[in-house]
């Protein structure tokens, strides 16, 4: 390939709307309520928009004849470069909701940096995507906000999914190889860059949710480099099941 | 109000029906009238939502990008028309808790469809074209039903229903073009799905209890045998375009009568779901039950937090 730091670096931002997407996508026809169901679905669609997106892209300069379902179907565990945090599964709302906060911040973020990009697929992509991850954004921190500052219960759980999930954010800002090089070509961001902004936001909406900001200064990384948790396996077992037992076939 | 006032109301009221004329949420109505539409509204909200579940199954197994956002897109729609019927049904004096009580507590009946598994993807296909199929054919002449908010409800639901069927058919194809374990997947689920669509348009004339009142308030316009002839009439040349077999020995086309002759549907077993005893009637009343009931914190903690705020304006203003 002749441009494996860019189908690598394109495969660490679409990796993660994948894997996210399909989390929520477990959740369809399970939700609280209908409205919420139903916004959570419409989140699940835009990452799964977005999935798709970059994974054209991405077959468009591996070249070959590959296709976007082949990247999303047919890798193995160890080749998928999402974070860590996307892939933790729906414990309780509180969890779902903490997951796509904490994930949402910086994927704001990082789509306004994208947009500065010397690619313009890239660009394109971020233009559009970040007016869905603005209302993402919007909807989870609002919720972050109602179960933190809602009853007793409802503070305690969304306290217990924010200590859980925060060993995870730190990876959000850690440069893999493609990055660097990407980010010296002009193509990437520096998310590196990204963490002071990303603190002082999810500060902002855990004080007015009346939640602590975890102190742990213990964090857990991997998954940009495909050392995933336990939990990925089975999300994979399901995701690729169809493409894996009736192999080369169409749908 | 003496009997003979309300004996006037009613003729009003009838005349106004026969003229065609909305009967909205504000209008005088007879306590019959407002009771069967609660139910028919309700149960028709309460199958779009444990309809959603059956294709639920599939949305992280879809097996392609494609395919998954359509599935997800599809059953994102069956929650928006569970919305706009319960929100047609609140117009009649209920509330949503109340409607969810009756659901839970399996007082509330809804479409026994969703009480058979979907085994392989191929489900997701027949589901779409023979169940969104019959819904439509059930609910195309609910558009000029005699209940105003019943009525707009199903306009849109129903050009989402067809797009719906059209998808699913398109999936079914998709199998019947493919290889020879994708086109038997589409015939085994063909063969599954087949009878129980056929139950979904209702008993028997001869066993329907609500057929007569119902035509009235044009709740209903066809019976639902001319209903089920006419899904059969439409969806026999379908499968033939698709290459599979309809699974009834004794389908035949009809000269004299122009329709389809067709067998025997096991009565038998349209009533063991009914009852509550299909393969899935109990995983699904559990998933709603559990959704419902692990999701009272959430919904507790944004009633409290709502309160909070309301109290926060009103002593800044
Ligand atoms: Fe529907
Ligand atoms: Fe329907
Ligand atoms: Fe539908």
């Amino acid at each position: 390939m002749k441009n494996e730091n860019l189908y690598n670096y394109i495969l660490g931002i679409a990796d993660n709307s994948l894997i996210l997407g399909q989390r929520l996508g477990e959740l369809c026809g399970h939700g609280p309520n209908l409205e919420t169901d139903i916004a959570l679905t419409n989140i699940s669609l835009d990452l799964f928009g977005q999935t798709r997106s970059y994974y054209q892209y991405a077959a468009q300069i591996s070249g070959g004849g590959k296709t976007e379902d082949d990247i999303a179907f047919l890798r193995m565990e160890r080749q998928y470069k999402n974070v860590l945090l996307v892939e933790q599964p729906n414990a309780h709302f509180g969890f779902v909701l903490g997951r796509q906060f904490l994930f949402d911040v910086y994927h704001l973020l990082l789509m306004e940096k994208l947009q500065s990009s010397s690619d313009e697929t890239l660009v394109a992509i971020a233009k559009k995507t970040i007016k869905e991850v603005s209302y993402h954004e919007r909807f989870s921190s609002d919720w972050v906000k109602r179960l933190g500052d809602g009853t007793d219960e409802s503070n305690k759980k969304m306290q217990e999914a924010i200590d859980g999930l925060w060993p995870y954010t730190d990876e959000l800002f850690q440069l893999t190889e493609a990055d660097r090089i990407m980010v010296s070509d002009g193509i990437g961001v520096d998310v590196s860059k990204l963490k002071k902004d990303y603190l002082k936001r999810v500060s902002e909406i855990l004080k007015e949710a009346t939640l602590k900001i975890p102190e742990s200064k213990y964090f857990q990384k991997g998954g940009k480099e495909g050392i995933h948790s336990e939990h990925m396996g089975y999300l994979l077992a399901d995701l690729q099941y169809m493409q894996r037992s009736y192999p080369n076939m169409k749908w | 109000m003496s009997e003979q006032e309300v004996k006037n109301l009613e003729e009003i009221f009838e005349a106004r029906i026969a003229r065609d004329e909305k009967i909205e949420p504000k209008d005088w109505m007879p306590e019959k009238y407002r009771k069967t539409h609660i139910r028919q509204i309700s149960q028709h909200a309460h199958s779009e939502i444990i309809g959603m579940l059956p294709e639920g199954n599939w949305i992280t197994r879809a097996p392609s990008l494609r395919r998954k956002v359509a599935l997800l897109a599809k059953v994102q729609d069956e929650a928006g028309h569970g919305l706009y019927l319960y929100s047609a049904c609140e117009t009649l004096g209920i509330s949503r808790a109340e409607l969810y009580e009756q659901l839970h507590s399996g007082k509330a009946k809804y479409s026994s469809i969703f009480n058979y598994p979907t085994v392989t993807w191929a489900d997701m296909g027949a589901i779409g074209w023979l169940v969104d199929g019959a819904a439509i054919i059930n609910q195309v002449p609910l558009c000029n039903t005699s209940y105003g908010p019943y009525a707009r409800a199903m306009v849109r639901v129903c050009k989402e229903e067809s797009f719906h069927q059209r998808q699913g058919f398109e999936i079914m194809l998709s199998l019947c073009n493919g290889s020879e374990e994708q086109k038997a997947m589409a015939q085994d689920a063909l063969n599954r799905w087949w009878w129980p669509s056929l139950m979904m348009l209702g008993p028997v004339d001869a066993e329907s209890v609500h057929t007569e009142q119902s035509m009235k308030w044009k709740l209903k316009r066809k019976t639902n045998d001319e209903l089920r002839q006419q899904f059969i009439d439409q969806t026999v040349p379908q499968a033939e375009l698709l290459g599979i077999t309809v699974p009834d020995p004794d389908l035949k086309w009809n000269e004299e009568t122009g329709h389809y002759d067709f067998g025997e549907i096991d009565w038998d077993e349209f009533w063991q779901v009914v009852k509550g005893h299909g393969p899935c009637n109990k995983e699904r009343m559990d998933a709603r039950v559990n959704a419902w009931e692990e999701g009272t914190w959430v919904r507790d903690a944004a009633m409290a937090h709502a309160e909070k705020k309301n109290i926060k304006v009103a002593k800044a203003s």
